[in-house]
């Protein structure tokens, strides 16, 4: 299994805050990886950098093989089709329809014909379980679990091998996110995606994650789920082990 | 390649080969087309050349399928059908509902009758939102009156400073110039006829009646009419006003009563900077054009000004301030749903308001005219 995202020595810091101190973090093809960390922990940071948004202080991040920091935004372009990205809170183009908000990314990168064009978001709208009457809507008239819906439709618009969701889940009631769980797991194998999420729910968590990456202290502790439920770092036995966490894996063991 | 089409004495096979992927669908679009015409018959689809299928290349390829089975060819597969075909069956199939066409052209005579319509019962709404805002604001003026706690002091203040101390260059720069322009233009006619002397009437009585409230209110709706209902806008994008009704405060004393107050405060303010730097360009452009000392000015000055020369252009300011806060705080709280709305109540917010206060001067100069001062 070769690597997706190798991240090494990363160093991130905001004046005299650090906020990465040395974070190593390796993304497998295929896999689901869960990135969990409290709140200020700088996963969102992460997140930006690896998407090349932010330059860290120091540390290399390569996706497939090509380093993304450092590097002009021209430079990326090609890494950036092979990735899809959902933003937490939607981030959709308001003054966009739903359609328009998925034909965008296809119509900016490839010279393909109108017809074509609806036709591929329309299925990229199906896929991720909008009904068709959503497709003229625009995203003020979208209900919470719509639009994280469209939102993924418009991340998965340029078939990307490698989806970043941050916080999928949030917002949504249990049974809207253990559906959505069960549409990023169904597309993931599907489409054959390597998914990497930031996410705070441990349903999610145990339900779709393969592996798991807590950050604490600027650093990055990963290894399986049941590895990492086993640590004995004492934030780690706190979050997994609290009262919620026991809860949440007896369900997810219940489900299997 | 991609796609390559081999007869086989009454079957026809297409080889299909290389990246079936979305950077290649323009390029496997007409291709599939064409072969698709040009197939009769038996047909045999071989998937066993194709190095990458994604989403994109599964669907053109199934539309590729239905497209020879509509023209009557019995298609077979080489081996099995690819799986992500079979996805792509699923998520088309598991549409809930037919997708709406975009709006259907509607036909010459009608698109016209219904858009005046339209714009017809939008003025209707338009004129009775502005009417109950107009009656919020005055409802929570009358409640701030009877406590000093509803006036919102600190935020009054707040305004006071951002629409008009921070204004008082501007205002002043703008206010000397077109003085100076006023005071050349009319040193060159009154000249041909031996009057250069009532240059000094001529700025004295356009600054202090006319131009003087009039530019400074023009400046204000283009700094403060668009940073309320900027302000406002994001505010109710945000549900920050929704949070504060939740609260139990009521947005129009909070939000809008402040602004209104703030803006009525700082502009007779303005006014009065704008109407001194007026008279300052006047005298300078006089002694450096038409040589009339500075002492002599003064003297002229005070002969042309009447009794109500200065306070008939200051009476307005406030008058100017509401109309302009009341645009852009309404516009603001108009605001609902996009960025693009934001856009465009912003630009509303400024003109609307640029153009009621000359509406405004104009009804005022009938009513001077009719009082005769």
């Amino acid at each position: 299994m070769d690597a997706v995202i190798e991240v090494r020595g990363l160093v991130n810091r905001f004046g005299a805050q650090v906020v990465h101190d040395g974070l190593d973090l390796e993304v497998r093809r295929g896999e689901v990886f869960g990135i969990v960390g409290g709140s200020g922990s700088g996963k969102s940071v992460l997140l930006r950098t690896m998407l090349g948004l932010q330059r860290p202080a120091a540390g290399s991040v390569r996706i497939e093989g090509q380093e993304v920091t450092r590097r002009p935004a021209s430079a990326l372009l090609a890494v950036k089709r092979r990735y899809g990205v959902m933003f937490q809170r939607g981030a959709l183009f308001s003054s966009l329809t739903v359609l328009q908000n998925v034909e965008l990314p296809i119509a900016e990168h490839y010279a393909i014909g109108e017809e074509t064009l609806r036709e591929l978001a329309l299925l990229r709208i199906r896929m991720v379980g909008l009904p068709g009457d959503a497709a003229e809507k625009f995203p003020a008239q979208l209900s919470g679990g719509m639009t994280k819906r469209t939102a993924l439709a418009r991340a998965l618009a340029l078939d990307p091998a490698l989806l970043f969701l941050d916080e999928p889940t949030s917002g949504l009631d249990p049974i809207s996110s253990a559906a959505f769980d069960r549409l990023v797991l169904y597309l993931q194998e599907a489409l054959a995606l390597t998914v990497v999420m930031i996410t705070h729910d441990l349903d999610t968590i145990f339900r779709v994650c393969n592996r798991v990456g807590v950050i604490v202290d600027g650093r990055m502790i990963s290894g399986t789920l049941e590895e990492i439920v086993r640590s004995d770092h004492p934030w780690i036995r706190e979050y997994f082990h609290g009262e919620r966490s026991r809860a949440a894996r007896g369900q997810a063991v219940h489900d299997g | 390649m991609l796609i390559e089409a081999v007869d086989e004495g009454g079957l026809r096979r297409f080889r299909l080969t290389g990246h079936w992927t979305v950077e290649q669908a323009a390029a496997l679009e007409p291709r599939l087309r064409d072969a698709a015409a040009a197939a009769s018959g038996a047909v045999r689809l071989d998937p066993g050349g194709i190095e990458s299928l994604d989403l994109t290349g599964a669907w053109l390829l199934r539309g590729f399928e239905r497209r020879l089975a509509r023209a009557g060819c019995r298609v077979e597969w080489t081996g099995a059908r690819p799986e992500q075909l079979a996805f792509v069956d699923r998520a088309v199939a598991g549409a809930a509902a037919p997708v709406p066409e975009s709006a259907a052209a509607l036909d010459l005579l009608r698109r016209p009758l219904r858009e005046i319509g339209r714009r017809a019962v939008g003025a209707r709404e338009e004129i009775l939102d502005a009417l109950a805002f107009f009656g919020a604001v005055v409802i929570a003026a009358g409640r701030a009156l009877t406590s000093v706690k509803r006036l919102r002091l600190p935020s009054v203040v707040r305004h006071v400073w951002d629409t008009g101390v921070t204004a008082v260059p501007i205002v002043a720069l703008i206010a000397f110039l077109i003085s100076v322009i006023v005071a050349y233009i009319g040193a060159q006619q009154l000249r041909k006829f031996g009057g250069e002397i009532f240059v000094v009437d001529l700025v004295t009585v356009a600054v202090l009646r006319e131009l003087g409230v009039l530019l400074t209110a023009i400046i204000v709706a283009g700094r403060s009419g668009s940073a309320y209902a900027a302000e406002l806008g994001v505010m109710k994008l945000n549900e920050e006003v929704d949070a504060l009704r939740a609260i139990g405060m009521d947005p129009v004393e909070v939000l809008v009563l402040p602004r209104v107050l703030g803006l009525v405060i700082a502009l007779p303010v303005l006014t009065v900077i704008a109407d001194a730097m007026g008279l300052a360009g006047g005298a300078l452009l006089s002694w450096y054009l038409v040589d009339i000392p500075f002492n002599q000015y003064l003297e002229r000055m005070q002969g042309s000004i009447a009794e109500w020369t200065f306070w008939v252009g200051i009476i307005k300011a406030p008058v100017f301030a509401f109309l302009i806060a009341m645009v852009g705080t309404l516009r603001g709280m108009q605001v609902r749903s996009s960025s693009r709305e934001l856009g465009r109540l912003t630009t509303v917010a400024v003109v609307q308001s640029i153009f009621l206060v000359i509406l405004a001067d104009a009804v005022f100069a009938v009513i001077f005219m009719e009082l005769d001062i």
